[in-house]
């Protein structure tokens, strides 16, 4: 048979928005040849819901539930950052205790946060036992955060001014008993994956994401502490009570896929300790500040910002100090840079790798599109 | 009395009546098919359940429980539910193509089992080429693979259909060499004949050091390989393909890909039962219940890789084939014809 004639031609695969490994509703139109990538191209919008925007038309504690929708995955830190903004705009002090509780379910939500993406990793390489056994112990902590507040996803618990409700007596000794076994089960779960010659095969080199790209792209949290930056913002420019707690950060050179698994994998271990001190030190006392409901804040402009699982989170906000609304509000999230730097570092890589990749970064769409 | 046993019987009463030779046989392979085909049914069914159990208790959960005894009639419910839906074909599809694909990967799932021996005596027909019938046979699985993908007309299926191609004639090789060092040792590509050289436990040849468990393990891998199962399901990856070939199919189609797939799992555990594991040979139970437990034993194995490994990437799969299972394989077969030369270990 002659060869002459037969040729081989790229061809388009349209991976998403309903694909089980965009995670939401991502969408990469894939130009391949044969397996290998050639260009990848992130198609966004397929989860905007105007958030911003919405928040424009309510009242400050009002904007509260609309922010549990902005990243699903850790409502906590979605609260956080915008009560945080707010506060620092009506410069209201917040009680000790609503500051430790604030803490305390931050990082819970981080290890839930993490564990979902321990187990939607593995998921993505075709291994689906650790997935389960993540959401056992995400099942913990999403019981302590429905004795506290009732919900599950959308906490709405973190409001301005502290927090909703104290915690229930039931919660340290429930909380102490899921941290005592906690580290046992990363044990676990590193057991499942870490040392495994395909996992390592399949994340060893892969995905490099250079510390001089991830700068330049604003690539921020477990993902540029892969690269080789030290950047924690809970250390670097510590808000509400992070300066007083003991805890180590992560940091990995290689900045593959491999080492933004180990940079989460460790990160779990340093929240619960966090956890563990803060529930040692909490005070009695009020869990929040008093505020009418419709206070006004000070004319202004402000940006907070916190370390999310995903990176830096960020809530930009301008209040004109006359109505009960604000003016114009500005989310930041992770996950948007992250994003961005997947086609970058896919090209030449192997489809199979872009779902691993995508993985590794932690991409959620809700914080892409708000 | 055996099975085989009532079969003979059966037979001596259909030659008695007095039919021409042609139709006695006629009719005794047609009930021996649907026996055969009544049996591997109950297997599959069996066999979705015990992977439901079994990757439940692995992930800590309990499983199928509310469909009769610990859900034992789950999978006869969803075989049920199956049958109902609706058969969808694209538009796009290249019909008889898409049509014949599920056909032949279930003949072929069911066609290996002329030579299968399931115990003493309990054989369609012992055909003196017995292992490599079986090894053409399965073969054939590729064909369908590449049918269904080219024939749905579906990016995610054409890949899928590449894959699979690429992946079991890659490790069509492995496996023929893993199963060559028994043959050599044997004599005979019969299976009945491969049964019988194992008659004690320390004839089996897994326990035949040093090739057999060499060849033991490299069957395995290859064979998991084969089956497209964890960590070598890169056809159907769900994560990476959606489903790979089988993308577009519905209905009574996929549910013979998927009876395929499972008949598929039974008959390379059985090869390996029989091949490495002295078959039916066994103390006191009857023999062909010492094929179902060696058997059930390796689907077992099978289910435990599929839920504890991650899936290996397309290139990592080729390199691991033609680099190192070949090279081992090639050494290993060295080895035992050597070994069989010297005379050695000719127990």
């Amino acid at each position: 048979m002659s060869t002459q004639g037969l040729r081989t031609e790229e061809f388009t695969v349209n991976m998403g928005p309903h694909h089980p490994s965009t995670h939401g509703v991502c969408r990469f139109v894939l130009t391949m040849d044969g397996e290998v990538i050639i260009k990848a191209e992130p198609v966004i919008g397929y989860l905007h819901r105007a958030l911003e925007k919405i928040c424009e038309n309510r009242t400050w504690p009002q904007c509260i539930p609309v922010m549990d929708r902005f990243e699903y995955c850790t409502g906590m830190s979605t609260n956080m950052v915008f009560a945080l903004a707010v506060e620092k705009l009506a410069a209201v002090e917040i009680p000790e205790r609503a500051q430790y509780l604030r803490v305390i379910m931050l990082e819970l939500n981080r290890i839930a946060s993490h564990l979902i993406w321990y187990g939607t990793t593995a998921l993505d390489l075709g291994a689906i036992t650790p997935f389960l056994y993540a959401f056992r112990e995400r099942e913990d902590i999403l019981d302590l955060f429905e004795m506290t507040c009732g919900q599950r996803l959308t906490y709405n618990y973190i409001r301005i001014g502290g927090v909703a409700k104290d915690i229930p007596p039931e919660f340290v000794p429930k909380c102490k008993k899921f941290l005592a076994e906690f580290d046992q089960r990363v044990d676990d779960y590193e057991g499942l994956l870490t040392e495994n010659p395909i996992f390592i095969a399949r994340n060893k080199n892969v995905g490099v994401l250079s510390k001089e790209m991830a700068v330049a792209y604003a690539v921020s949290g477990p993902s540029l502490r892969a690269s080789g930056v030290r950047h924690d913002l809970r250390r670097d420019d510590p808000y509400g009570i992070y300066d007083r707690f003991q805890f180590n950060i992560p940091v990995f050179h290689n900045g593959d896929c491999y080492d933004r698994y180990k940079v989460r994998m460790q990160e779990m271990r340093e929240s619960a300790k966090i956890v563990r001190q803060a529930l040692e030190q909490m005070p009695e006392g009020d869990i929040t500040a008093r505020i009418s409901a419709a206070f006004k804040a000070k004319a202004g402009e402000v940006y907070s910002r916190i370390e999310n699982s995903r990176g830096e989170m960020g809530v930009y906000i301008q209040a004109d100090g006359k109505s009960k609304k604000p003016m114009r509000v500005r989310m930041r999230g992770g996950s948007y840079n992250q994003l961005q730097v997947m086609p970058e570092i896919v090209k030449g890589h192997k489809i199979a790798d872009v779902v691993a990749i995508m993985a590794s970064l932690d991409i959620i769409m809700p914080e892409v599109d708000r | 009395m055996e099975l085989a046993g009532v079969f003979k019987y059966l037979y001596e009463q259909l030659a008695a009546t007095g039919l021409p030779q042609v139709w006695v046989d006629i009719i005794a392979l047609a009930v021996l098919a649907v026996v055969i085909f009544g049996f591997l049914a109950l297997v599959v069914l069996f066999l979705v359940w015990v992977e439901r159990k079994v990757s439940a208790h692995i992930q800590q959960r309990l499983g199928p429980m509310r469909t009769g005894w610990h859900g034992w009639l789950q999978t006869i419910v969803d075989a049920i539910k199956m049958l109902q839906k609706e058969d969808i074909t694209p538009v796009t599809a290249d019909r008889p193509v898409f049509y014949w694909a599920p056909i032949i990967a279930f003949v072929a799932a069911f066609l290996v089992y002329i030579v299968m021996p399931f115990g003493d005596g309990l054989i369609v027909s012992d055909l003196n080429i017995g292992i490599l019938f079986i090894l053409a046979i399965t073969t054939f699985t590729v064909i369908s693979l590449l049918m269904a993908g080219w024939g749905s007309n579906n990016k995610y299926a054409l890949l899928g259909g590449m894959r699979s191609a690429a992946q079991v004639v890659s490790y069509e090789v492995p496996m023929v060499i893993s199963v060559l060092p028994v043959i050599l040792f044997v004599g005979s590509l019969s299976m009945v004949d491969i049964v019988q050289s194992q008659a004690q436990i320390y004839q089996w040849y897994v326990f035949r050091l040093p090739f057999g468990p060499i060849a033991f393990l490299m069957y395995l891998i290859s064979a998991t390989a084969e089956i497209n199962r964890t960590p070598f399901d890169l056809p159907e990856a769900e994560q990476e393909l959606v489903a790979g070939f089988f993308v577009e199919y519905s209905g009574m189609k996929f549910a013979m890909f998927y009876l395929a797939e499972f008949i598929n799992m039974f008959t390379v555990s059985a090869i390996g039962a029989t091949l490495f594991l002295g078959g039916w040979q066994g103390p006191l139970l009857p023999s062909w219940m010492w094929f179902l437990i060696k058997t059930f034993g390796l689907v077992l194995v099978f289910m435990w890789f599929r839920w504890t490994y991650p899936r290996v990437r397309v290139d990592q799969l080729m390199e691991f084939s033609w680099k190192f299972l070949m090279p081992v394989g090639f050494a290993n077969l060295i080895l035992a014809g050597w070994m069989k030369y010297s005379g050695w270990f000719n127990w």
